[in-house]
């Protein structure tokens, strides 16, 4: 079997990885295969090897017509679909509309949950708990749960009136300020 | 320096304790957790000057840290070659973080259960490991240090997105929990692959080398979420944990059909291998990686005395290029390390019977 990479050497490697419950078979030679570092002992970087084998899927055609770059880094979306590696914090801001296909296909949902960090500020925190109490609603209705549920409901309708409450306040006080 | 580093090669890394639930199948679990500080842009484009500034914010919040009062921060400047890879058999940075060039950090607890490698593909690759089957115990620890470390660090982090990375495969929980398994009687009975396909659905990525390769990597497979976004860190420990499971039970039903079935095959492979190790005067490390993992399995299935896990483990570890050079203290070329490899092999494996 010819390596996957090079296209050149026998494949002396075969590696199987499961990306977005598809099974990928790749096979790579010593060479390639050191240079991928693709043993255990690293983490072996699936979309840059895809990208290798131009199979990066639509985001790229698309951002071929146009040409996009980053305003953070100067990176354009071109050079992230060869090496499969964002330039900096804002390319996830600049390539949203290609980056959100390409998420919905390799994660599980295009939606953090789970820990933020301390310093995230009150609103994007209170954001984060309904999205979850939703999520511990919709369970829990597909449960049967419906006592629980009820409570879900209470709890997402306190946190509602919260950020209400908070945003009328904050519209109030520039009015305040100028009479 | 040179101190710090023959103190680790006379401990034994967390990953190779050798206990820990479930320790005679899984050598060992693993939380990663990807980082990278507000302000910069990711590793790879950073200038020299903008590395310096990272790597001395990250120094400062350890040495501000609780948590690391007992560790070790090197620079990359004071590491020779061999150091590297010193480090990189030991499991405390990657292949990755051990080649390129710039400047880079690593921090080491002491019990080498804690490692930070500061600037690799993003700014903080921290990982926990524990021996055994134990990544609950892995992620505890992991989220308290994260969490202490955020006193003194700001995170790049996006409302819908959470944590941003390089890679698209890591953003989100930025989380990679994994567990290494010794999958022998599997890979005996040709059943691997089939257990590797049964995951595809389970959101888990087999890593290992499947085919003619097998028995080079030692039959160690190392299994791992794939997916890092839309599921909160709890749920991505506890999905992996209930796969792993599932892999001992079938890798022991494998070892329990061998035993009872072909006994006398078995015991042959093993013992074979035991004579191999113990008269071999030149070996290298790949085919030592084979033979000592039909060692293990010999060991745990009690056919082999004279050798505990411990042993192994330590052995297991020395046998890699650079920790036999740091052993006999001078640096070797690949012919001399085959020869002193099976010296040293000949020598642990002294006091085990093979009559
Ligand atoms: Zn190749
Ligand atoms: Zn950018």
């Amino acid at each position: 079997m010819v390596c996957n990479v090079c296209g050149k050497n026998e494949a002396t490697i075969h590696l199987t990885e499961i990306l977005n419950n598809q099974m990928i078979e790749i096979h790579l030679c010593e060479n390639c295969s050191v240079q991928k570092g693709s043993d255990f002992k690293s983490h072996f970087n699936v979309n840059q090897l895809l990208a290798n084998l131009g199979e990066f899927g639509g985001g790229m055609k698309a951002a071929q017509a146009v040409r996009l770059i980053c305003k953070g880094c100067s990176m354009t979306y071109e050079e992230f679909a060869k090496s499969g590696r964002l330039g900096c914090p804002d390319c996830y801001v600049s390539f949203e509309k290609q980056l959100l296909p390409l998420l919905k296909r390799i994660q599980r949902q295009p939606q953090h949950t789970g820990k933020i960090p301390k310093k995230t500020s009150d609103k994007i925190k209170k954001a984060f708990t309904i999205r979850e109490l939703h999520e511990k609603l919709q369970k829990n209705i597909q449960a049967e749960a419906y006592e629980e549920a009820a409570q879900i409901r209470d709890q997402i309708r306190q946190v509602e009136e919260k950020i209400k409450k908070e945003k009328e306040s904050s519209k109030e006080l520039p009015k305040k300020s100028k009479s | 320096m040179a101190d710090i580093i023959n103190q680790f090669l006379r401990s034994s890394c967390e990953w190779l304790r050798g206990k820990g639930p479930e320790s005679d199948i899984v050598l060992s679990s693993r939380i990663r957790l990807a980082r990278n500080l507000a302000g910069y842009v990711f590793s790879e484009r950073m200038k020299v000057a903008d590395q310096a500034r990272a790597i001395a914010e990250v120094k400062r919040a350890i040495e501000e840290s609780v948590l690391f009062k007992k560790s070790y921060f090197f620079n990359y400047r004071d590491f020779q070659e061999v150091d590297r890879q010193f480090f990189l058999e030991r499991h405390l940075i990657s292949k990755e973080h051990a080649s390129e060039r710039g400047e880079k950090a690593l921090v080491v607890s002491e019990n080498e259960v804690v490692s930070i490698m500061v600037l690799e593909e993003d700014h903080l690759r921290s990982q926990v490991f524990q021996s055994g089957l134990n990544l609950v115990e892995a992620w505890r620890l992991m989220n308290k240090i994260d969490t202490e470390l955020e006193d003194n660090l700001s995170y790049a982090f996006h409302p819908r997105l959470g944590y941003l990375t390089a890679c698209p495969t890591n953003v989100g929980t930025g989380l990679r929990a994994s567990c290494m398994l010794h999958l022998a009687a599997l890979v005996m009975t040709k059943q691997v692959n089939k257990i590797v396909q049964a995951l595809m659905k389970l959101n888990v990525t087999a890593r290992g080398f499947l085919g003619e390769g097998t028995e080079a990597s030692g039959n160690l497979f190392q299994f791992s979420n794939q997916q890092t976004l839309g599921q909160r860190e709890e749920e991505i420990v506890d999905g992996l944990e209930r796969v792993v499971r599932q892999v001992i039970d079938h890798e022991k039903e494998a070892r329990n059909y061998l035993l009872e079935k072909k006994q006398m095959q078995l015991e042959d492979q093993v013992m074979r291998a035991v004579g191999t190790l113990k008269s071999a005067r030149l070996m290298n490390t790949q085919e030592s990686l084979g033979l000592l993992s039909l060692l293990r399995l010999g060991i745990d299935l009690g056919f082999v005395k004279g050798l505990d896990q411990t042993g192994l483990n330590a052995l297991f570890l020395h046998i890699h290029p650079a920790h036999l050079q740091k052993l006999m203290s001078s640096s070797l070329n690949s012919g001399e390390r085959d020869q002193k490899r099976a010296e040293l092999l000949r020598d642990r494996l002294k006091d085990i019977n093979v009559s």
